[in-house]
């Protein structure tokens, strides 16, 4: 079973006119167990997004390693699937050649597609939208039909960066809750970068809460709410006086954050 | 039908007119009653206030059509048929009076005699003031003063009333008798003068080349080129009159001996050569002045005051005799009207350059008109037809000769007996060079589909070969930074200050051309490939190699549908800016083509083929751009909602 491993990671930008160095990283250590669930949180320009994408191997570390198994990420794979705020869907397909995109380009048997496509649609609440330009999907249903097309590679870990962050309340908690349904139904290992403490806590088995200047990994928690949230609405799960203790907590770390970074403190 | 249709073409003017003002009309009203009904619940500014509206675009084009019927003269050729025909008459009694009317206050502000008597009087004086500074003796000068002095005199002579002799006075006097029974003959009418059958037999107005049916064809034209015969001979008459006057006789006869004597005594002086010059050139101004004087052309101005009248009179009859058709002419053949030349009447003003609607159709018909053998296509060569094509032609084309060149062995020689068996080889070179028969295929044919051939192919040559290169430029940094400058550098250029390089080359045909467009086209779908490609999301490109494409795949699954819109608004561009250089290049070189057509009517001014070369591309442009908006609305529906 293939952890997803962070061993001393630093990541150093350095303008290549003024030769000006800023610390994206710095020494992030972690280990994520196959069938993880984290959610990493922090203000703005702490590095999570800068994290993201070196686990997807889209940027590579100035020193340390990213490992998935023994592996060592280098480059982006299917074993790392990806899920982007915007959906970063192909507007020319329909949807169900958006989801299947994967496979074609394995040049898979077409007619087995066929069937993993709709069987990826059912899963995710797309039945019957195979045809439908993506254009005319609505912001949640484009999600929909990202996770689609990121779990039918079957990927080992998928990576998701603010997935939500585009979406009105409503879809958010629907799209949350099938986070949850598919983290369980399928067992992968999910890390998702998000700015709503509420989200964090509601999908996050393990939550990082990381500081900026240099970005690294203020906090860790281990919460119950994702576990929870399998079986509990998570309307309810939000009226939790832990949830709300914890909740108030974290907030009160990044809002400390944000002040010294405004030179306020 | 269309013959019948091209002969009675003021007729079907006619009726488009009526047409054509009931739809503006129409459109009007219904216009203001739409604009009525959406008043109250559409603010300005709301875009909603520019959808619909078709029946303004009917009140604008029937607007349009009625200003070109009308500045064209259409609607006075159609109501007003004959009228051309009629104004030419008048316009041949104009032109017969007009010597006369030169001569007079009445044509051109002053008498020609006072004018004469002006102009000469100060060339003496000028004279009269150089004197002094002359190199002539005193003796001389004295002599020239008393010469110049009667010069004058004979202008002053001339001039009097009472120093004219009887002879010119009976002339004048006949002249406005003349004049006046001219002037009745008009007032009287046409009465029973009827046109003769060589006139009624003329074409109609504007159906061939001369435009004008010149001889008369109603009563009233009748009447007037009578008319128009008898002035002839009056002005040629007026012409005759000199003014005899007794008194300068003994005058002009003692000026010419001095004169002669002055002229000697240049000649036999012996003065050295600036001198003799200065001499010679002021006797030559004295004697030059003379010459104009003593052939009786200065007229006393009362003499002349009764031929004025009477022009006047001639003026006043013709212009009542015209009755209803100055009116037309005023109102409906806008611009200075029709002038007789030597030998033809011609539209002046806007309708000399604008032809008639109904004209500029009918010679779009002859032009399409596939049938060469009885007038149509132009100069040998259809508008748009097909013809059949020679498949070896395809073939030799496409196949180069250096393949049976290429080939193993030898070309066959000639035998001991002088015969020839060809070899495989050689069949291969008849192959490659169109040597074989190989059936015919349909192919279209003519001008514009010569313009149309060379546009497409410079096109699909810039598509095929600028897109691949506009996509890579847009994702590699070598590749960019390469081409970059060397686009860069010829890009710029106005295509047509390449094509006399371009066509020197490639020579004047189908060659030069498609590449001089090939390079335009080029250019523009590089440069719109390359914002294509490098306009594509950076999260697209990521999600679809985190989903496992290749470098390749995501070039040509993600990065070229991506840059679609821009590619496909490149080609849009690329259309109409090839289609002007076509243009534009046919008119410098070349046999064939659109441009040709309007090269060879400029040069003849044949307006209705500028007009209908003109239409000819703008229709093809027109449809050029609806189908690339109807191929954009098809191929790329999601743009602007990704």
């Amino acid at each position: 079973m293939a952890d997803l491993v962070c061993e001393h990671l630093n990541m150093t930008f350095t303008n290549p006119q003024t030769g000006a160095a800023v610390e994206a990283l710095k020494d992030i250590n972690f280990t994520l167990k196959k069938g993880e669930l984290l959610s990493v949180l922090g203000p703005s320009g702490c590095g999570k997004t800068t994290l993201l994408n070196v686990m997807a191997g889209f940027i590579n570390a100035t020193s340390g390693a990213a490992r998935l198994g023994d592996k060592l990420i280098d480059a982006p794979g299917v074993e790392r699937g990806m899920v982007f705020q915007q959906g970063a869907l192909f507007e020319w397909l329909p949807v169900s050649r958006n989801v299947d995109f994967g496979l074609r380009m394995k040049k898979n048997d077409s007619a087995e597609n066929e069937k993993l496509v709709e069987k990826w649609l059912d899963i995710v609440g797309l039945q019957g939208f195979g045809e439908t330009p993506t254009y005319q999907l609505s912001g949640g249903m484009q999600q929909r039909v990202a996770l689609a097309r990121c779990l039918i590679n079957d990927p080992e870990v998928i990576l998701m960066d603010e997935p939500l962050g585009a979406l009105d309340a409503l879809t958010r908690e629907k799209m949350q809750s099938l986070v949850l349904e598919l983290w369980k139904e399928t067992g992968k290992t999910i890390m998702i970068i998000t700015h709503s403490v509420e989200e964090a806590l509601l999908l996050g088995e393990r939550l990082f809460v990381m500081a900026p200047r240099p970005g690294r990994v203020h906090k860790e928690y281990n919460l119950p709410f994702a576990e929870r949230g399998l079986k509990e609405s998570l309307r309810e799960i939000k009226h939790d006086p832990y949830f709300s203790e914890v909740r108030e907590e974290i907030l009160t770390m990044i809002w400390n954050m944000e002040e010294e970074i405004m030179g306020r403190v | 039908m269309f013959e019948w249709l091209s002969d009675n073409r003021a007729s079907v003017a006619a009726v488009l007119i009526i047409l054509f003002l009931g739809a503006f009309v129409w459109s009007i009203v219904v216009g203001r009653k739409q604009a009525r009904l959406t008043a109250t619940d559409e603010v300005f500014g709301d875009p909603v206030r520019t959808r619909g509206g078709w029946y303004w675009s009917v009140c604008g084009v029937s607007a349009l059509m009625l200003v070109w019927f009308y500045f064209s003269w259409g609607t006075g050729r159609a109501y007003f048929p004959n009228a051309a025909n009629e104004m030419c008459q008048i316009a041949k009694l104009e032109e017969a009076v007009s010597p006369i009317k030169a001569a007079l206050p009445i044509g051109s502000r002053y008498y020609k005699s006072t004018l004469l008597a002006s102009r000469n009087t100060a060339q003496l004086d000028d004279l009269q003031s150089r004197l002094a500074g002359t190199v002539f003796t005193e003796a001389e000068k004295t002599e020239l003063e008393d010469l110049i002095r009667r010069i004058g005199a004979l202008i002053a002579n001339s001039s009097n009333p009472s120093d004219m002799d009887q002879q010119s006075r009976d002339e004048l006097v006949g002249l406005v008798e003349r004049l006046n029974e001219l002037s009745a003959f008009i007032d009287a009418g046409p009465g029973d003068l009827t046109p003769g059958e060589e006139a009624l037999a003329q074409p109609a107005w504007g159906t061939t080349f001369a435009e004008i049916p010149i001889l008369p064809v109603t009563a009233r034209g009748m009447l007037f080129d009578t008319a128009s015969v008898e002035a002839a001979e009056i002005a040629a008459e007026f012409n005759r009159i000199r003014n005899h006057v007794p008194e300068n006789d003994r005058l002009i006869a003692d000026i010419k001996e001095q004169i002669d004597a002055l002229k000697e005594t240049n000649e036999t002086g012996a003065f050295d050569e600036q001198v003799s010059a200065e001499r010679e050139d002021y006797v030559k101004a004295v004697e030059r002045i003379f010459k104009r004087l003593d052939d009786g052309l200065i007229f006393p101005a009362a003499a002349l005051a009764d031929v004025n009248t009477a022009i006047a009179n001639l003026d006043a009859s013709a212009n009542s005799a015209q009755g209803g058709l100055r009116f037309a002419d005023a109102v409906f053949f806008p611009g200075p009207g029709i002038v007789k030349s030597r030998t033809q009447c011609t539209e002046q003003g806007s309708a000399r350059w604008l032809p008639k609607p109904t004209d500029v159709v009918a010679t779009f018909m002859r032009l399409a008109n596939p049938d060469l053998e009885n007038g149509g296509g132009y100069r040998g060569f259809p508008l748009l037809w097909w013809d059949w094509l020679p498949v070896a032609d395809v073939v030799a084309f496409f196949v180069p000769d250096w393949i049976a060149d290429a080939w193993p062995g030898e070309f066959a020689s000639h035998g001991d007996d002088g015969t020839i068996t060809p070899n495989f080889k050689d069949k291969l070179l008849a192959f490659a060079q169109g040597e074989v028969s190989l059936g015919h295929i349909p192919m279209l044919d003519g001008h514009i589909w010569d313009s149309l051939f060379r546009v497409l192919v410079a096109l699909g040559l810039g598509i095929f070969l600028g897109v691949p290169l506009g996509l890579f430029m847009g994702v590699s940094r070598f590749f960019k930074s390469f081409f970059d400058p060397l686009i860069e550098l010829y890009r710029p250029v106005p295509p047509l200050a390449w094509a006399p390089l371009i066509l020197t080359i490639f020579g004047i045909q189908d060659d030069g051309k498609i590449f001089l467009l090939f390079m335009v086209a080029f250019a523009i779908m590089v440069i719109s490939a390359r914002t294509g490609a490098s306009g594509v999301q950076l999260t697209k490109i990521r999600a679809s190699h985190s989903l496992g494409a290749s470098d390749r795949q995501i070039m040509w699954n993600v990065i070229l549908p991506n840059a679609l819109p821009e590619i496909l608004t490149g080609i849009r561009i690329a259309v109409g800016v090839c289609w002007g250089t076509l243009v534009a290049a046919e008119m410098l070189a070349g046999t064939t083509g659109v441009g040709f057509i309007e090269n060879i009517a400029r040069t003849v001014s044949d307006y209705e083929l500028i007009w209908v070369t003109i239409l000819i591309m703008g229709v093809l442009g027109l449809v050029f751009d609806m189908i690339m908006r109807w191929v954009i609305k098809k191929t790329i529906p999601w743009r602007g909602m990704g």
